[in-house]
């Protein structure tokens, strides 16, 4: 599904990403882990389309097409959603205008006829349970005035609703505290699928006690330092991340 | 030059045709207020970009043209059924109060609400100590034909106590279209603990090149609260040039709300004297300019007392070559120790010959205070952007939705839900063409 090739970015001249390989299937979920500054964000972001970030060098195939010429717009209604670390507020928006916007867009893309409001609320109503999310959260603007949670929660409502293909998750566990963990875990365990993969970039192993992953990677210095199953992610959490860095230099 | 004299001429025959006739020519006192204001005029004329006030505003569009009043075309009710709010209406046909239009059914006790054109033939004598008390014929040439000229508005009372269940609506259509000009004077009164809301709405139902001139006198005793909004959705071509001033009391609470939506030439200056201890203004306004439109905004607030508060958000959208300045001048005075001011002016520019000028000025004489203040001009937020195409949302609908949304984030101060939602719907239509609106609101 998605094939990383010696991935080289920058931004304002300085390398970020320094060769990443990766290689993610479908039905798989994939856990790329690291210390902060490591470079998991800017890959998260640089994979939907950041146009801030300069690619140097590398490829990226994404089902057997260069994804690094599709526009941010054109990768979403391929199927590819970013959930973000920091979800942006959108002030003088309805939430509820951006979800239906962002399906149609998508039921578009596919040749779909779009949702009419009443189908559109039936349709986010069953989600809206899954994330344990209130009605009237629809209703206020974008991401403003929630809380941390309540913007994570509303990433996965996005997640939940849009059904991509490939689904990258950036820190979506950060600030999040037990019990809105275990609810954004369902939702992402919701939407597992054969035909669907996952990409969860994290700080945390604790996440992971949620969202059992096929391959764990660690990210150091803009590299994929170390693979590994589960139990990577485990080992991490005992001995946190200095001893890759030493076995990497 | 020359042209410039020749246009002070004009309106002073104008005013020598026109003054016998004019409600309450009669009154002794009136007629010497108008002469003097007529006297200033001719005098001085209209300001020019040589006056530090004027600097960046251009009037030679209206101080090059020979205005006068012209003849109304009839209104039909049904074509101000979309203008009009859950109110009592007073409605303005080219500057003449219209009673058959109007609506003050129900109005409860302790509510007077006339027009001025009716109260200078009736019962004029309360008039005399208000008419030009706060906005005088020496403030500037506009101002001063206005204290000419105008002969109607409406004069609202309020007595003490009453709470107002229901806004009041001051609809001013315009119908006389190319060169015509008319002038509003109001007048607002709030004694004790009274509370109101007034709109000032304007529209015009024939394009052209029109020139209005407005005075809102409102003077808010202690404890009084009054909500005022100011919507002007004139055609392209209509300039107003408008002044409002608020006088107010101990603990008194002013809430403006301005929406600019159309117009040629628009600027609208609040004043508001924070007088006594306590005392409180707010004002939240909006602009969206296109085309050749230059929209001003100019307030001072004087913070007079101790313990008064001054709140001030202002924002506008500049597209195409349209263009705007902000001036806000805040003036703690040495007696407002404990004062507290807020100030942001945020400006969108949507084309590359667009332009916002903002001017903040803050002069503070006095050593207690807290004072603020930040703009910001400039083009939309790349963060915000991503995110929304990130979402499967093109790039060009993208950004339209963000400059709707900077723009409808101005409204969700306004308290009235009706209003704020016609509003945000008017801007919907306007930045948001072709698409589907349903749900938009938060």
């Amino acid at each position: 599904m998605l094939k990383i090739n010696n991935l080289k970015v920058e931004v304002e001249g300085k390398t970020i990403l320094n060769g990443i390989d990766l290689e993610v299937n479908a039905g798989e979920v994939h856990a790329i882990m690291g210390p902060n500054g490591s470079g998991k964000s800017t890959l998260a972001q640089v994979l939907a389309g950041r146009e801030q970030f300069t690619v140097v060098d590398g490829t990226v195939r994404y089902e057997g097409q260069d994804l690094l010429v599709l526009t941010p717009e054109e990768r979403a209604r391929r199927g590819l959603f970013l959930g973000f670390q920091y979800p942006v507020e959108i002030p003088g928006v309805s939430n509820v205008y951006l979800l239906k916007a962002a399906v149609n867009a998508m039921r578009t893309a596919r040749g779909e006829p779009e949702l009419d409001a009443f189908d559109f609320l039936t349709l986010v109503r069953a989600r809206l349970q899954i994330m344990d999310i209130p009605e009237t959260f629809l209703y206020r603007a974008v991401n403003e005035d929630f809380s941390g949670g309540e913007k994570k929660r509303n990433e996965i409502l996005q997640l939940l609703l849009l059904e991509p293909r490939l689904a990258i998750l950036d820190e979506t566990d950060s600030g999040l505290d037990i019990d809105a963990l275990k609810v954004v875990a369902n939702g992402v365990n919701s939407l597992r699928a054969p035909q669907r993969a996952f990409i969860l970039v994290t700080h945390y192993q604790r996440l992971l006690d949620y969202i059992t992953p096929d391959q764990v990677h660690v990210l150091s210095g803009g590299r994929i330092v170390k693979s590994g199953g589960r139990e990577l992610a485990l080992e991490l959490e005992a001995r946190g991340y200095d001893w890759l860095k030493d076995e990497a230099a | 030059m020359s042209a410039l004299h020749d246009i002070r001429d004009w309106y002073r025959q104008e005013f020598a045709g026109h003054a016998p006739d004019m409600a309450g020519a009669g009154l002794p006192w009136l007629g010497a207020r108008r002469r003097a204001a007529m006297e200033l005029f001719a005098n001085t004329g209209f300001p020019t970009r040589k006056d530090e006030h004027w600097k960046y505003t251009d009037v030679s569009p209206l101080a090059l043209r020979q205005f006068r009043p012209a003849d109304s075309i009839p209104v039909e009710t049904a074509a101000l059924a979309v203008h009009r709010l859950d109110a009592w209406q007073l409605v303005f046909v080219d500057g003449r109060y219209s009673p058959a239009l109007s609506r003050l059914d129900g109005l409860p006790e302790g509510v007077r609400l006339t027009s001025l054109a009716d109260r200078l033939r009736e019962t004029p004598e309360m008039l005399e100590g208000w008419l030009g008390r706060h906005v005088g014929a020496d403030r500037h040439g506009f101002a001063a034909l206005n204290l000419a000229f105008a002969e109607d508005g409406a004069v609202i009372e309020i007595r003490r106590d009453v709470d107002l269940a229901k806004p009041i609506q001051l609809l001013s259509v315009q119908t006389a279209g190319q060169d015509s000009i008319q002038h509003l004077r109001h007048l607002i009164l709030l004694e004790e603990s009274a509370r109101a809301a007034v709109i000032e709405s304007f529209i015009a139902l024939t394009p052209g090149a029109s020139f209005s001139t407005g005075v809102t006198e409102i003077d808010l005793a202690a404890g009084s609260e009054l909500t005022h909004y100011r919507l002007v959705q004139n055609g392209d071509d209509a300039s107003q040039i408008d002044t409002t001033h608020v006088q107010q009391g101990r603990d008194s609470r002013y809430s403006g709300h301005a929406v600019n939506l159309g117009g040629r030439l628009l600027r609208h200056e609040l004043d508001c004297a924070l007088a006594a201890a306590g005392a409180e203004c707010r004002f939240n306004g909006l602009t969206l300019a296109r085309g050749q439109a230059q929209v001003d905004t100019h307030t001072r607030f004087d913070h007079l007392a101790p313990h008064t508060t001054s709140r001030e958000w202002v924002k506008g959208v500049f597209d195409d070559e349209a263009r705007g300045v902000f001036s806000g001048r805040v003036v703690v005075h040495p007696d407002a120790q404990r004062s507290d001011a807020e100030q942001s002016n945020r400006n969108l520019l949507l084309s590359a010959r667009a332009e916002a000028d903002s001017r903040p000025q803050l002069e503070i004489y006095a050593d207690n205070v807290k004072c603020t203040h930040g703009a910001a001009t400039g083009s939309l937020d790349p963060d915000q952007l991503f995110y929304l195409r990130s979402r499967g949302l093109d790039a060009a609908r993208a950004r339209q939705l963000l400059v709707y949304g900077f723009a409808a984030d101005a409204l969700a101060r306004l308290p009235l839900d009706d209003l704020r939602r016609r509003l945000a719907a008017a801007l919907g239509e306007r930045l948001l063409p072709g698409t589907n609106l349903e749900g938009l609101i938060p």
